[in-house]
């Protein structure tokens, strides 16, 4: 050993993503998992029903949260691909005579290619410009499709039972779980839901985790300083509003073929699509995984309890997400993993120093 | 011909109701920077203010707008400085959020007190009188004094913004607020009254919304995206700009209208996107922003 080897400093620290919490996660996340899709052995159909929608409005805020909260691009107009997504579902399956399970992907995929050209012209907006744009966009593609009399024009159409029925899955589970066929209609939707929404979290979390993730959470912190870095802001945002289009095109004909029922004007709604979202997003966290789960799960009560309201219900929603932005704007999950140091989603990298292993500091 | 012709002039008389509109937003971006997603809500919430005054008092509504008015710069006044002053800063997505918070409790409290039924300002024989400009063609009073009052808040806000002292701060703080502040100009303050004034002018494209056609509590937010699109195309910074992107709206709105009933929101749309490909910083712009 030469003495210059020796003088070599061993490293003296360690970069660590997740901790103990985020282990426990993980396990629990698995178990919740396997009993999610077990569930419907014993659970009854309005809870299934429940949970459908659970699963897309969680799917939704994951999709806005990396659009907004990771790229900075705040949309107003997310209601654009879940129509979309609806839409093209019906045409593929009523039209096209396809079968329903095959529509789904093909609506993300036309979806993402009718997001490049959007994309190429709001992005001409910047900021809150931006936003109000993507509502125009979104506008237009309502007055579009009203327009498109096969497909029902303004007053929307039906999915008749023979297609909403016609998924391979569901004689089966007619059999399996001895239910008829609405029932087994339900829980087909269920899983394909769970199946959307876990491969949201999974999505999500990969590209947050992948090194266009931490270009992602550098524009998120200081989009200059990223940019002067090397991070090619309009690429990285552009690959973002594809990929989240896509995805919300996936969740709008699931939304639709549960609906079995289209209208542009419920398609296309800014306060089904976009309103209820920013609020689960805000309420629960912007810009951490965790922020959306538990903003979708606070959203789902206070729409099951308090829904009947109606009007004073959503003056009390739009409250809530007022008060939270003045007074807690990182949401509620801010507030805890402040409190605790709390990390379910290990997407952040820690730089943990030898000589104090505990004086962490985050990158 | 004629009836190309009398399409055009709809279209520049329908220019100024949506310049209107775009005009109290025009002023909201140009001072305070502020995106104010609940606009249109604001705009309808003064209409049923002026509708209840009216029939309360029994009076015209062209007499209840003038009791309206100052009510609603001390409510502008308040909301900017109560509300609004507290989500300005780098950070885009408090005031956005706010705003559209905004906009749905406007819009649902709207819709609790005065349901879901269609309302109108009733201002006697005013509403369907009509001049005759010959060749078979008339403008109704209405649209034209829209025009006009269009015209004359554009010419009220140059004086104030270029003429006067709270014109300057108002320049100032939308430049440069730190530097403003240092300079001694109270920017929340300076803030709140712009907002005011903007409450004035919503009240003033209220009145006209009114008289012009049905409106119900849901209507706000299709006449947000008209004056977002008006301010856009006329270019940022710019009141005669927002006038003549106001009128290039109204314009493709009647010409697709003609072409099909059912294309009138869709060309102006169409038209505002189109505008953005080819000139993404407007007609007329005039601010960096």
């Amino acid at each position: 050993m030469t003495p210059d080897a020796a003088d070599k400093p061993t490293p003296s620290f360690r970069i660590e993503r997740g901790g103990r919490a985020a282990r426990l996660a993980a396990a629990g996340a698995s178990v919740v998992l396997l009993a999610l899709v077990l569930l419907p052995a014993f659970a009854g159909r309005n809870l299934i029903q429940d949970l459908i929608f659970l699963f897309y409005m969680l799917a939704l805020a994951q999709c806005w949260n990396l659009l907004a909260g990771y790229a900075g691009l705040i949309s107003v107009g997310q209601q654009a691909f879940v129509g979309l997504g609806g839409y093209l579902l019906f045409a593929l399956t009523l039209v096209g005579g396809l079968d329903p399970l095959l529509a789904i992907p093909i609506a993300g995929a036309v979806s993402a290619l009718l997001a490049l050209p959007t994309a190429l012209i709001v992005f001409r907006l910047r900021g809150a410009y931006f936003a109000i744009g993507t509502w125009v966009v979104a506008e237009v593609y309502r007055l579009v499709f009203a327009q498109i009399k096969p497909l029902g024009g303004g007053t929307g159409t039906s999915l008749p039972p023979a297609i909403t029925s016609s998924m391979p899955a569901i004689e089966w589970v007619k059999v399996l779980f001895d239910v008829r066929t609405p029932a087994a209609r339900d829980i087909v939707s269920y899983w394909v839901a769970l199946a959307l929404a876990a491969a949201t979290l999974i999505f999500v979390y990969l590209i947050l985790r992948s090194r266009r993730g931490l270009a992602l959470g550098a524009i998120r912190d200081q989009e200059l300083a990223a940019s002067s870095l090397g991070v090619d802001i309009y690429r990285v945002k552009l690959a973002v509003y594809v990929a989240t289009a896509a995805m919300t095109g996936m969740i709008g004909a699931l939304i639709y073929l549960q609906k079995a029922r289209i209208s542009p004007d419920a398609a296309f709604s800014v306060l089904d699509w976009t309103a209820y979202v920013l609020f689960i997003v805000v309420i629960g966290g912007i810009g951490t995984m965790e922020g959306p789960v538990i903003g979708a799960i606070i959203f789902y009560l206070l729409q099951r309890y308090l829904a009947d309201f109606g009007a004073s219900y959503l003056i009390l929603l739009g409250t809530l997400g007022i008060l939270i932005m003045l007074f807690a704007p990182r949401g509620l999950w801010g507030l805890v993993a402040d409190r605790y140091n709390l990390t379910l989603f290990p997407i952040r990298r820690r730089l943990i120093l030898a000589a104090e292993d505990n004086g962490a500091g985050e990158v | 011909m004629t009836g190309w012709l009398d399409a055009l002039i709809q279209g520049v008389l329908l220019g100024g109701l949506y310049a209107l509109f775009a005009a109290g937003l025009s002023l909201m971006f140009g001072v305070m920077r502020l995106v104010n997603l609940a606009h249109g809500d604001l705009i309808v919430l003064a209409a049923f203010t002026i509708l209840v005054i009216a029939q309360k008092f029994g009076i015209d509504p062209f007499v209840a707008v003038l009791v309206a008015l100052p009510i609603l710069f001390v409510v502008g006044f308040l909301l900017q400085s109560v509300l609004l002053n507290r989500t300005l800063g780098r950070d885009l997505l408090p005031p956005l959020l706010v705003t559209f918070g905004l906009s749905i409790i406007i819009q649902n409290g709207l819709l609790q007190m005065f349901s879901a039924d269609t309302q109108r300002l009733r201002s006697g024989a005013i509403e369907t009188a009509s001049i005759a400009l010959g060749g078979g063609i008339a403008v109704g009073v209405v649209p034209l004094l829209t025009l006009l009052s269009a015209i004359g808040v554009i010419v009220m806000l140059n004086l104030i913004f270029y003429r006067t002292r709270i014109g300057r701060a108002f320049r100032a703080t939308s430049d440069d607020p730190e530097v403003a502040q240092l300079m001694g100009i109270e920017v929340k303050r300076v803030f709140a009254t712009a907002m005011g004034l903007a409450f004035v002018v919503i009240a003033i494209a209220a009145l006209y919304l009114g008289l012009r056609a049905n409106f119900d509590p849901t209507i706000g937010p299709a006449r947000l995206l008209y004056a977002f699109e008006a301010v856009i195309i006329g270019g940022l910074g710019s009141f005669w700009g927002t006038l003549a992107g106001g009128i290039v709206l109204g314009l493709a709105q009647t010409i697709g209208a003609r072409i099909d009933p059912e294309w009138q929101v869709l060309a102006g749309h169409v038209a505002f996107l189109v505008v953005l490909v080819i000139r993404p910083r407007g007609l007329f712009p005039r601010a960096q922003d």
